[in-house]
């Protein structure tokens, strides 16, 4: 389980650009992922925060620079190695990204029937405590379009934790959800992170999550193109002297 | 967290206290449950006491500790945890408990086979009404749309008739033309033993003209627009766009269901026609290889097609036109929610639109015997 290196680095990202049609989302960012603590990327709309989440899980190559996950570079790895790679992370989109036409057990039976040689009862056991963790023991037999967004997404993360894998990517997991929902699932999360020692990286621009749930954090900004802060959101709401952090903080309009 | 967590997961079985020991080594991973799970169900049935030795687990997560809780229900929900010492691993197994100890809710069981044939009729009763209904909505909003023919979006219009007519041509003639030519080639092996081979335009022609043109065309229709109607109907509706357009005092019938109606209705006799020319052309390539030259084919054609089986074909097209677009346009609105809806949705279009020309088929053709024609 998760060693006591509280410093260890699983994800490292190094001089990264994204690039489409020759238009830059971002460039030069850098950061690194500490094992076990919850990161936060965060910034406002059209900054490239599911974009730079999508080069982390593998999904865009990178148009300059790297990514190293759990010290393998996920950009470069091919066939076996990467699929072994990708069973030890898991993501919940945006909206779920649950597959509509099997109900959330059979949901998250899938990577177990893929990924593992569990036989069925085991699977089915398995899929029960997922969803128990996620508080969704009751919905096991429903279909996806059956239950409401909140619901949805706590599924999603019940199916990213299928092989209770070291890091968890989220892609907007407070979107969509009202303040209390959203604060339940922000608890979820820290009690993930907290029981199981997984590393966390979730992308929101939710000012009350991130404060709720981030150790640390990385804001990326549209007009710079990249990275425009770094470190604990609280110090960074009391302490940042760059114009868009503060604004960003403090629900400003920017002049 | 299974990656290179030690060695192969093993069990060693002994006898304690006159119930079982099971001694667990290695990894009890999802790969080490999985190893594992029979062997160990069949160790632990009827042990009591059943002990549950730890002490050589290097790693446990999910599936393992489902693996040791299961164990435990097998030795009848009494068992003597041993070695497992670290924090994380207990409060691991005493979350997995509480997740496995909540209530399951039940399932209503299946109906009887009598019960779904009810049900499968209820339901298809209720789409014929629904189908029906929708009709009536769609006369409705026609009428409501006569006397300000301006609220018909003509670029609407416009794009659907290019798309379910112009784009279709070269299907329709692919198909039209491989058509004459099967019919002409297939019928000319039974006629040559009569010696009435000059009869095959005419054979050919009355059975494109009344009946083959319209429909193949209807089943391009069916297939290639139909289809698309009830895709990107369903995706609207799927996406709350109708709800959208009914909140802004938009009826969607007009809005979105008579174009296409319209367009459908309109390009149908085109495509028919289309049809019968490149399935007579098709004819005629047969025709030249047996001999016969293209003045004498014309001239059978002339003596035994009238112009009321032209019109009655393409006047045929134009209602099945109108069918087709109906049951489309049906199924987008009536799509339910999910992904599927909208595959379920065009599938319905495509089914439904062959069945509805068919059964209108068989009505022309009784009305068609009965006027005469």
């Amino acid at each position: 389980m998760a060693e006591d290196s509280a410093a260890e680095t699983v994800i490292r990202v190094r001089d990264l650009a994204a690039r489409f049609d020759g238009r830059t989302i971002f460039e030069h960012v850098s950061f690194e992922v500490r094992r076990g603590e919850v990161f936060v990327i965060l910034g406002g709309s059209g900054c490239g925060k599911s974009t730079l989440l999508k080069h982390m899980i593998g999904l865009y190559p990178p148009a300059e620079g790297g990514i190293e996950v759990l010290g393998e570079r996920i950009d470069r790895l091919q066939g076996a190695a990467r699929t072994a790679l990708l069973r030890r992370i898991g993501v919940m989109w945006q909206s779920g990204a649950l597959f509509g036409s099997s109900t959330l057990a059979e949901n998250i039976e899938v990577p177990l029937e893929e990924h593992t040689s569990l036989p069925a009862e085991a699977r089915a056991l398995v899929a029960r405590v997922k969803l128990g963790l996620v508080g969704l023991s009751d919905a096991a037999g429903r279909l996806p379009a059956e239950i409401s967004g909140g619901m949805a997404k706590r599924a999603g993360i019940a199916r990213a934790m299928a092989l209770d894998p070291p890091i968890l990517f989220l892609d907007e997991p407070s979107a969509g959800l009202d303040p209390i929902t959203s604060a339940g699932l922000d608890a979820l999360i820290r009690q993930i992170a907290r029981e199981l020692g997984t590393t966390f990286v979730v992308v929101t621009h939710e000012l009350q999550s991130i404060l709720a749930i981030g150790d640390r954090c990385i804001m990326l900004d549209k007009e710079a193109k990249g990275m425009i802060a770094e470190g604990d959101p609280r110090r960074l709401r009391e302490e940042s002297d760059n114009p868009v952090v503060r604004a960003f903080f403090r629900r400003e309009v920017l002049e | 967290m299974s990656a290179g967590a030690g060695a192969a997961a093993r069990i060693e079985t002994g006898t304690e206290g006159g119930g079982r020991r099971l001694a667990f080594h290695g990894a009890l991973d999802a790969a080490g449950a999985a190893r594992l799970w029979s062997e160990a169900l069949r160790a632990a049935r009827g042990a009591r006491p059943l002990v549950l030795d730890l002490a050589g687990v290097t790693a446990l997560d999910t599936a393992g500790a489902v693996l040791l809780l299961r164990l435990e229900r097998e030795a009848g929900g009494q068992a003597e945890w041993r070695g497992l010492t670290q924090e994380p691993l207990q409060a691991l197994v005493e979350r997995t408990r509480a997740a496995l100890d909540r209530p399951q809710p039940r399932l209503a069981p299946p109906l009887p086979f009598l019960g779904r044939v009810g049900e499968a009729a209820w339901q298809w009763g209720q789409g014929l009404l629904r189908q029906v209904t929708f009709l009536g909505e769609a006369l409705v909003g026609a009428g409501g749309a006569l006397p300000r023919p301006w609220r018909l979006r003509l670029s609407e219009l416009l794009r659907h008739l290019d798309e379910a007519g112009l784009r279709a041509f070269g299907l329709t003639i692919l198909l039209g033309f491989l058509i004459g030519l099967i019919l002409a080639f297939q019928s000319s092996i039974p006629m040559r033993q009569f010696g009435a081979e000059i009869f095959i335009p005419s054979l050919v022609g009355i059975s494109l003209l009344r009946e083959l043109g319209p429909l193949m065309a209807g089943v391009i229709l069916a297939g290639r627009t139909g289809s698309a109607y009830a895709a990107e109907l369903g995706t609207m509706t799927v996406n709350e766009e109708i709800d959208a357009l009914r909140i802004m005092g938009i009826d969607p019938i007009v809005w979105l269901v008579l174009p296409r109606l319209l367009a459908a209705m309109l390009v149908m006799p085109v495509l028919a026609l289309v049809m019968n020319l490149s399935g007579l052309l098709g004819m005629g390539a047969v025709m030249s290889t047996l001999g016969f030259p293209p003045v004498a084919v014309i001239n059978q054609l002339q003596n035994w097609l009238r112009l009321k089986d032209l019109i009655g074909g393409l006047s045929k097209a134009a209602v099945f036109g109108l069918a087709i677009g109906l049951v489309g346009c049906r199924a987008g609105l009536g799509a339910g929610r999910g992904p599927r809806a909208v595959g379920d949705a065009a599938t319905a279009a495509v089914v439904g639109g062959i069945i509805a020309i068919v059964l209108l088929d068989g009505i022309f053709a009784v009305l068609f015997f009965r006027l005469g024609w």
